[in-house]
């Protein structure tokens, strides 16, 4: 029972090493967001944070440089500051900091809708106006939500795609995430409705669950397929399961026979849409929501909005060009229609 | 080898157990409080917004969980073992309170059913540690991602939140009201670290836990039951780290399976970084604690000169890697000057 030889000393050497290593690897795996901005924002112009549920994120990155941009262009201060993992208590530490230091607004993306209450609270008592984006908290501790869209437009946008690609007639089927993921049922219900109501030709012949994991979103698929010889296509409404239907089409028969759509990113579905497996798919832009989500912040410190629902606020520099918005019941503001990805710019994107 | 051989050839030269020990103590603890305090001063000198109550509210609760587990993590370390399920524990915590408050569980019975979790997963690590002799490194990878394994099962990716203000203002309360720097939970660190600097620097029972991080063989000789003592002290992280579990729960109202992921390492962190070797047999609680709060203040300071993330884990890794490596460099010239002096002597 030699619990502590000089061969688990000499181990124990190696896990304080490691431990030491481990951290600093970590740090140095995370891009470098940014945060070096001056700090000093007088409080004549616009102070604006903006917090991404963890640092090193390429979808977030995106948004952030977009609202970056759209700060510095009003003559705003911007900086950007977060964790590097993405976990709620790393957001309430910078909460407090940019709390402490008095910014203008903080623009935020939740890890967390509840555990960032307080701290959020804290920085309203203090004055600092604060809008969600992509991930919103309890609608009572922020200002503004900016939602990329709502549940009837993301499922009319991938019925519409799907409709397109196979000339509104046909059989297709859902690939979603889990069987019981809220938004995924939401999108789901509304498809029916739409395709009912506008699109009679097309027969929704199957639901299969892929949870959200490659290769049970690829067995899937592989299966559908042989289910359904006279399948047209295959709308996917979650990034893992259209990626990994993508992958088993582009080496399969089907290969340009069968339409795959739904919602995707850039990065995960380059190569197919080059290769010519898939057409077209859908998500928001987060450049577009990084630009609504600061130009809510400036009217929020402007006094122009407070959250309540009829106010409206300008917007400049958006893809669509829509330069004026609405906010909608509980303070929340949604972008509008997904924004449609295709071969010719799909390489305009990097998230 | 040639370790243990030094040891026992040297040992008479060198002074008795009792002043090495309090040298070390306090030579040790001294330079860490006084990197604290410069620090400090630094930071609320250059540091805009630094020097206010709020830095050291938040930083105190920021380090809390932190504070409260390195205390029985010192007496782990200081045997020569380690816990690394103390973070897992503290989300398995969280889960029994969350779970059993879903299920509508008074807040205060669902703090004892988590307590007695805590006491239940220490003495597993410490009967597989003691009782099996397995190594405490490989138990406790091991019970690492069993405990997280548990708690993310029970609740999933869900959270459980809502809990009465009653309790989440309680862990947030400021002692002398709106606007002042401590906060009140900080009474349970300070009774929880009185206790331990008793027992570890004012008892035969603190003798004999260095004494078992020094020498094994020898300790057992002198008729101390190092099994018995470390079992206790793996059923210690294990409460505490299930009490870090209650007040992460209720400061951030949110019971979740993923809560405090990645703490195991910013606690052994700060323990070495307050001066106890991972050899074990040396550190003392004062050392610890000014750790825990050099690396809480240099974080705040630095996240308030908006110095981006990755960076501050940077100036921490760097923190640690220094702090244990100038140690056994100050060790090496010693020990170099002690034999130059010998071969003197002996010419």
């Amino acid at each position: 029972m030699t619990l502590f030889s000089k061969r688990s000393r000499s181990g124990m050497a190696l896990v304080a090493l490691a431990l030491g290593v481990s951290l600093t690897a970590t740090a140095c795996s995370a891009s470098d967001g940014g945060g070096d901005g001056g700090g000093d924002g007088g409080g004549d112009s616009y102070d604006i944070a903006f917090l991404p549920k963890s640092l090193g994120n390429p979808y977030f990155e995106a948004s952030d440089a977009a609202g970056q941009s759209a700060v510095e262009g009003f003559g705003g201060t911007y900086k950007e500051v977060g964790p590097t993992e993405a976990t709620a208590d790393g957001q309430v530490t910078y909460i407090n900091t940019l709390t402490q230091q008095s910014v203008d607004a903080i623009v935020l993306s939740a890890n967390d809708p509840n555990a960032l209450c307080d701290a959020l609270g804290e920085a309203q008592d203090a004055g600092v106006a604060v809008v969600t984006f992509d991930s919103d908290v309890d609608p009572e501790c922020r200002d503004i939500y900016v939602s990329a869209s709502n549940a009837e437009l993301i499922a009319k946008k991938q019925v519409d795609l799907i409709a397109e690609q196979i000339d509104g007639e046909g059989q297709i089927a859902i690939l979603s995430a889990a069987a019981n993921a809220t938004n995924q049922n939401a999108w789901i219900e509304e498809m029916k409705t739409y395709l009912d109501s506008d699109y009679p030709d097309i027969e929704l012949v199957d639901t299969v669950y892929g949870n959200d994991d490659d290769q049970t979103s690829f067995d899937k698929t592989e299966a559908l397929l042989s289910t359904y010889p006279d399948l047209k296509g295959i709308i996917s409404p979650t990034t893992v399961g259209i990626a990994a239907a993508a992958r088993y089409l582009s080496t399969s028969d089907f290969k340009g026979e069968v339409a795959l759509t739904g919602l995707g990113t850039p990065n995960d579905m380059r190569e197919y849409v080059e290769d010519g497996t898939v057409t077209s798919f859908a998500l928001w832009n987060p450049e577009d929501l990084g630009i609504l989500a600061a130009y809510a912040a400036k009217a929020m410190i402007d006094g122009d909005i407070t959250g309540e629902e009829g106010d409206t606020f300008e917007v400049d520099g958006l893809s669509t060009d829509q330069t004026s918005y609405e906010v909608g019941a509980d303070g929340v503001v949604t972008l509008g229609d997904p924004f449609v990805f295709d071969a010719d710019n799909i390489d305009d994107f990097d998230f | 080898m040639t370790r243990t051989l030094e040891a026992t050839t040297t040992a008479p030269a060198a002074p008795s157990v009792g002043t090495r020990l309090r040298t070390l103590l306090f030579g040790r603890s001294a330079a860490i409080i006084a990197l604290l305090v410069i620090v400090w001063i630094i930071a609320s000198v250059s540091v805009d917004n630094f020097n206010t109550p709020n830095t050291l509210y938040f930083l105190i609760l920021d380090v809390f969980p932190v504070l409260l587990i390195a205390l029985p993590m010192t007496f782990v370390i200081i045997t020569g073992e380690i816990d690394l399920s103390v973070a897992s524990m503290v989300g398995l915590s969280s889960v029994t309170i969350g779970a059993l408050f879903q299920a509508g569980v008074p807040v205060p019975a669902a703090v004892a059913a988590a307590l007695v979790v805590g006491i239940v997963g220490g003495a597993v690590n410490g009967f597989l540690v003691t009782a099996l002799g397995l190594p405490s490194l490989a138990v406790t990878i091991g019970s690492l991602a069993l405990y997280r394994g548990i708690a993310v099962g029970i609740l999933g990716t869900t959270a459980v939140t809502g809990f009465p203000d009653v309790f989440t203002d309680l862990v947030k309360e400021r002692l002398f009201g709106r606007g002042t720097a401590i906060p009140t939970v900080l009474i349970v660190f300070i009774v929880l670290a009185i206790i331990a600097i008793v027992i570890l620097h004012f008892t035969g029972t603190g003798r004999s836990t260095y004494a078992i991080g020094l020498n094994k063989e020898a300790s057992a000789f002198s008729g101390i039951n190092a099994g018995r003592l470390k079992f206790w002290f793996f059923v210690a992280t294990g409460t505490v780290s299930a009490l870090a579990g209650v007040f992460w729960t209720l400061r951030y109202d949110s019971a979740r399976g993923d809560n405090a992921m990645g703490l195991e390492l910013v606690v052994v962190a700060a323990v070495l970084v307050g001066g106890v070797s991972i050899f074990g047999g040396r550190g003392s609680l004062v050392g610890v604690i000014a750790g825990v709060l050099v690396i809480g203040a240099l974080r705040s300071a630095l996240r308030l000169a908006d110095v981006s993330s990755d960076v501050i884990n940077v100036a921490t890794g760097l923190l640690l890697v220094v702090s244990v490596i100038v140690p056994s460099i100050i060790t090496a010239i010693q020990r170099l000057v002690q034999r130059r002096r010998a071969a003197a002597a002996a010419s």
